[in-house]
Order: structure tokens, then C-alpha cells, then sequence
């Protein structure tokens, strides 16, 4: 009997923590659908959707943000994935603490020093701030998740595999792209959708390193929600919680194979 | 002809300690040889080096009489079954012994690999994932794998380690088989010395990074060079400097010899080894019949030896 009221109360504890953690999204996406321009029910209606798909500042936005995140997300795979592989072949350590350094760095702090370093670039080079740099600084900052995740996934992987992929006769480059490379691509996937979702979500370092021609979505939603909560606001987020559960759960799925 | 293997004085110092230590030895073409030692003994670190694994750092390699020693794995004609076999776990059995024959760029790789897969019985595994395969069956595929490529030298890392009791034995004849079969000289490592002293032509016992005495089986289990290969294979008794073997060493319940009292008696299915605590203190071990006289524990004994039974070492 009292498991059976320990159970419950395990039960009522979780929903609890879990309304806590998801109620906020849940009227986000609820509100979405109101026909209501206030945050009052009339009626279910797909009116704020269709104001979005309309907007061009938010087409603009998304199509940026599509673009950093693949450009930035594939670059820092590629890079993170070479990183890690090097780190595991020399048993780099110093360099993996390093890594964990980059993750609990203050985005404002990375940021600042980007745009510093951009600054600081822009008196030779003759360029300024736009999409490019957004790319780099996204490139920089998914380099550290990329190269972890990939980092977790080597160290089960058994080294005497790449001795007898060379001791069949194939180069140490053979070995890496015909037996490592197969043996890591669930991880590397895996990578790269959690670099893609970092990219897309961030706004920090984003903000301070974009021009004026290269608004990110989550900048342009930023903006739009400083000049009062509009349902169009609700409808966006909707869609971006949506699509981004999706990827993350592909991610997950990835990384458990 | 020269030797498929020559190894001259080769050496591997690591920061702390020298792993192996001015390692000769010349391998016949289609022999079956074994290096034994106990684990630390360099044999591993050895084979390594002649897979090209491990840099020497001192010494010479040469395969068919022509310098290996700085050349990487895969510019050498030899190939090595790992101890955990190495199965790329992403490729099926059949793809597994195609992946040489592929690097090699060799033709009809399918065919080829088909029938190194019947060679060791596994023709219905051909699509199967290292992970549904047993662990004799790794064996036999990671042993096709290497054997498909003809290589003038196969390199054996203790394959037999991690298999359970029964199916060693059987592997054991297996490889014996198969070695005769394909004509390819093996290079053997082990630690277990019945293993090889049932299996090699010649035997090299290696202890501390050196090699203690090279020669056939017999020649090392009856005329040992050093205390260390005596102790090593098969067990020795012990008399002042003298060593006898169990079965040279007779036991009676009445003088003369060496006295003592029995300390156990183990049942070994052919004969029974009586454990013997000397009077001086030692221990030693006399080898009866099944069907001789029997003793029983605490009984007082005697013990004794022919001449000729004896081994000598300085």
C-alpha cells in the first residue's frame, strides 16, 4: 500500500517538474492557434501562420539562419571530427580540457572577443560584418560540441581495428575513410545535427557578430517580441519548437547505435 | 634461399624499459614456429615489430632476405590474426576477408573470399555481422581474412586466448591443419606451452626481451639450455643444482633417496602426480601410473632418480 503511495507521489513530483519545464511551450504553441491578436481565446485559427509565411523579414531570417546553420554546421563537423580523430590518435589531453574551457566560456564573453578579433581583421582585410562572419563564429563555438561528442563516441572504439585495416594492405588514410570513418558515422551524424541546433538556436554571439544584411530568425524574433508579444511571435516559436524536437530526437536516436 | 624471416639483434627500448633486447631468429619457409614466453617477455612487442606495428629500435628485419624494418604495415608481405580477431564490426563476414583482396586491388575478390569462407567451414555466415558470429567463428573469419592474401608470413597474436577450453583444442588442430594445407609458414605467439609444444616445428622461448633457446619441441622439453626454459616447459623438480622431470623422478615407500611426506595427490586422468614436501623443505613432483602403487597423504616417502634423468645448467 504505501509503495503504491510512494509511486503516486514519484508520479505527481515528475508531471509536476515536467509542466514546469514544458507548460510555457505548451501556451506557446496552444496561443499559436488563437484567432485572438490578445492572449485571450476566440477560436482556433491559422491566421498568425499565415501572417508569418507572409512576412518577409521573417522569410529573410529563416533563410539566414538555414544558411549559417548548414555552412557552419558541416564545416565544424568536418573540423570537429578531424580534431577529435587527432586528439585520440596523439591521447591529447591538455587539448580536451581545453575543449571543456570553450563550453562554459560566457557567450557574451565569446562574442565580444570575436567581434574583437573581427575588428581587428577588418583593418587589413577590406570586409566587414555579414553572414560570413556570423558562419565563422558559429564554426568556432560548434567546433567544442562536435569534437566531445565524436571524443565520447572514440573512446570505445578499438584501435587494433585501424592495425589490421593497414595490415590488409590499406594506408593509414584507407584505414581512417574505409573502416574508422563507417564505424564513427552514427556519432558524426549525430555531431551534426547537435551542431546545426546550436547554430540555429544561438543569440548571443550571433547578435553582436552579424551586419545589418544578415538578421538571423532568432534576431528577428527578438525584435519583434520587443515591440509587444505578437501571436505571430507564438507562431514561429511553434514551428521552431517543432522542428527542432524532431532533430534533436534524430540526434538521440543517432547517438544511442 | 634465404629465410622467409630474419631477425638481426633487433631491439625495442621504451622510455622506462627495453622491451626486447637483441632478438636473432631466421624462419624457414613453411614452418610452424612459436614464440613462448611468459606475459612481459617481449614476444608480443616482437611480433609487433615484424608486423610493422612498432618501430625497432635497433636491429634489422628482413623478409625474404630483402630489409623491412622501417617499411609500414601495409608495404609488407605479412599478416597478423589479432588476439580480439579485429573484425571491422560494420562489414559481414564475406566483406571482411574481401577488404584485403580490395586494398590489393586484386581480381574476383568475391570469388576468392568465398572460398577462403568455405576453406574454414563458414559459408553460410557470409552476410552475417561480426557480432553475430561466435567467438570461434571470429577466429576462423579474422584466420581467412589474413589467409586469403597469401602472405609469405602469417602472424599469429595468442588467437586461441580468449576461446573457451574445448574449442581451443579443436582450433588448435584447426590451425595445425591449415597451416599445412596452405604451405604458409606461421609465426605463433603464446604463452601456454602446451600449446606450443603440440603445434610448432621449432619454438622459440623467449624470457626478459631475449630469446632463452630456439629448437623443436623435443629438443627443449629434454635438453633445455637455460633453468628458465627447464622451469617453463613442463614442470621440474628441483635436486640441489640438478633438475629432474616428474616422470624421471621415482617414488617409494621405503629408502634409499631423498625423504620426505606426501603433500597431495592430483588425479590427472593418464597418471597421477604425487606432491611431494622434502625434508630439506623444497617440494617436488613424481609422476606414477594409474595402476601403480598407491600412496596416501602424510605417508612417508622416498625419492629418487637415474642419471640419465638428470638436466644440468651452469
Amino acid at each position: 500500500m504505501r509503495s503504491t503511495w510512494r509511486n503516486h507521489g514519484a508520479a505527481i513530483y515528475a508531471a509536476c517538474a515536467l509542466a514546469f519545464l514544458h507548460a510555457p511551450l505548451a501556451i506557446l504553441i496552444l496561443f499559436s492557434f488563437n484567432a485572438s491578436r490578445f492572449t485571450v481565446w476566440e477560436g482556433f485559427s491559422l491566421r498568425w501562420y499565415r501572417v508569418a509565411l507572409e512576412d518577409p523579414q521573417l522569410a529573410e531570417g529563416l533563410l539566414n539562419s538555414l544558411v549559417i546553420a548548414g555552412v557552419s554546421g558541416v564545416l565544424s563537423t568536418v573540423i570537429g571530427t578531424l580534431a577529435a580523430y587527432a586528439m585520440w590518435r596523439r591521447g591529447a589531453r591538455v587539448l580536451s580540457g581545453m575543449l571543456y574551457l570553450s563550453l562554459v566560456t560566457p557567450e557574451i564573453v565569446t562574442g565580444v572577443s570575436l567581434l574583437a578579433l573581427f575588428e581587428g581583421a577588418f583593418r587589413f582585410l577590406q570586409l566587414r560584418l555579414g553572414l560570413h562572419t556570423v558562419i565563422i563564429a558559429h564554426v568556432a563555438f560548434s567546433i567544442a560540441y562536435v569534437t566531445i561528442v565524436i571524443s565520447a563516441r572514440l573512446r570505445s572504439y578499438d584501435r587494433t581495428l585501424e592495425e589490421a585495416a593497414m595490415d590488409l594492405g590499406a594506408s593509414e588514410w584507407g584505414a581512417f575513410a574505409r573502416v574508422t570513418l563507417p564505424n564513427l558515422a552514427p556519432g558524426i551524424a549525430a555531431a551534426g545535427l547537435l551542431a546545426l541546433v546550436v547554430s540555429f538556436d544561438d543569440y548571443v554571439i550571433t547578435s553582436l557578430v552579424a551586419g545589418v544584411d544578415s538578421q538571423t530568425l532568432p534576431m528577428v524574433i527578438y525584435a519583434m517580441a520587443r515591440r509587444g508579444v505578437s501571436p505571430v511571435v507564438n507562431a514561429v516559436s511553434a514551428f521552431i519548437v517543432v522542428a527542432f524536437g524532431v532533430v534533436i530526437l534524430l540526434s538521440e536516436r543517432l547517438q544511442r547505435r | 634461399m634465404p629465410p622467409v624471416l630474419e631477425l638481426r639483434e633487433v631491439s625495442k627500448a621504451f622510455p622506462n624499459h627495453r622491451a626486447v633486447d637483441r632478438v636473432s631468429l631466421a624462419l624457414e619457409r613453411g614452418g610452424f614456429y612459436s614464440l613462448l614466453g611468459p606475459s612481459g617477455c617481449g614476444k608480443t612487442t616482437t611480433l609487433r615489430m615484424i608486423g610493422g606495428f612498432e618501430e625497432p629500435t635497433g636491429g634489422e628485419i628482413l623478409l625474404n632476405g630483402r630489409d623491412v624494418t622501417r617499411l609500414k604495415p601495409w608495404q609488407r608481405d605479412v599478416s597478423t590474426v589479432f588476439q580480439n580477431y579485429a573484425l571491422f564490426p560494420h562489414l559481414s563476414a564475406l566483406r571482411n576477408i574481401e577488404f584485403g583482396l580490395r586494398e590489393h586491388g586484386r581480381p574476383d575478390t568475391t570469388k576468392r573470399a568465398l572460398e577462403a569462407l568455405e576453406l574454414v567451414r563458414l559459408g553460410a555466415k557470409r552476410d552475417s555481422l561480426p557480432a553475430q558470429l561466435s567467438g570461434g567463428e571470429k577466429q576462423r573469419v579474422a584466420l581467412a581474412r589474413s589467409l586469403v592474401l597469401e602472405p609469405q608470413l602469417l602472424l599469429l597474436d595468442e588467437p586461441l586466448a580468449a576461446l573457451d577450453p574445448q574449442l581451443r583444442k579443436q582450433m588448435r588442430a584447426e590451425l595445425k591443419a591449415m597451416q599445412r594445407q596452405t604451405g604458409i609458414t606461421f609465426l605463433f605467439v603464446t604463452h601456454d606451452q602446451e600449446e606450443a609444444l603440440s603445434l610448432s616445428d621449432q619454438v622459440a622461448v623467449m624470457n626478459g626481451g631475449r630469446i632463452e633457446q630456439t629448437g623443436t619441441p623435443e629438443d627443449l622439453y629434454l635438453r633445455p639450455a637455460t633453468r628458465f626454459v627447464a622451469g617453463f616447459l613442463g614442470e621440474m623438480n628441483w635436486f640441489g643444482g640438478v633438475g629432474v622431470r616428474p616422470e624421471s623422478t621415482r617414488i617409494s615407500g621405503s629408502g634409499p633417496g631423498l625423504p620426505g611426506t606426501v603433500e597431495s595427490l592430483l588425479f590427472l586422468g593418464n597418471c597421477l602426480h604425487v606432491h611431494v614436501r622434502l625434508a630439506d623443505g623444497g617440494h617436488a613432483v613424481a609422476e606414477t601410473p594409474r595402476d601403480g602403487q598407491r600412496f596416501a597423504e602424510g605417508e612417508a616417502v622416498w625419492l629418487s632418480w637415474d642419471a640419465a634423468g638428470e638436466l644440468r645448467f651452469e
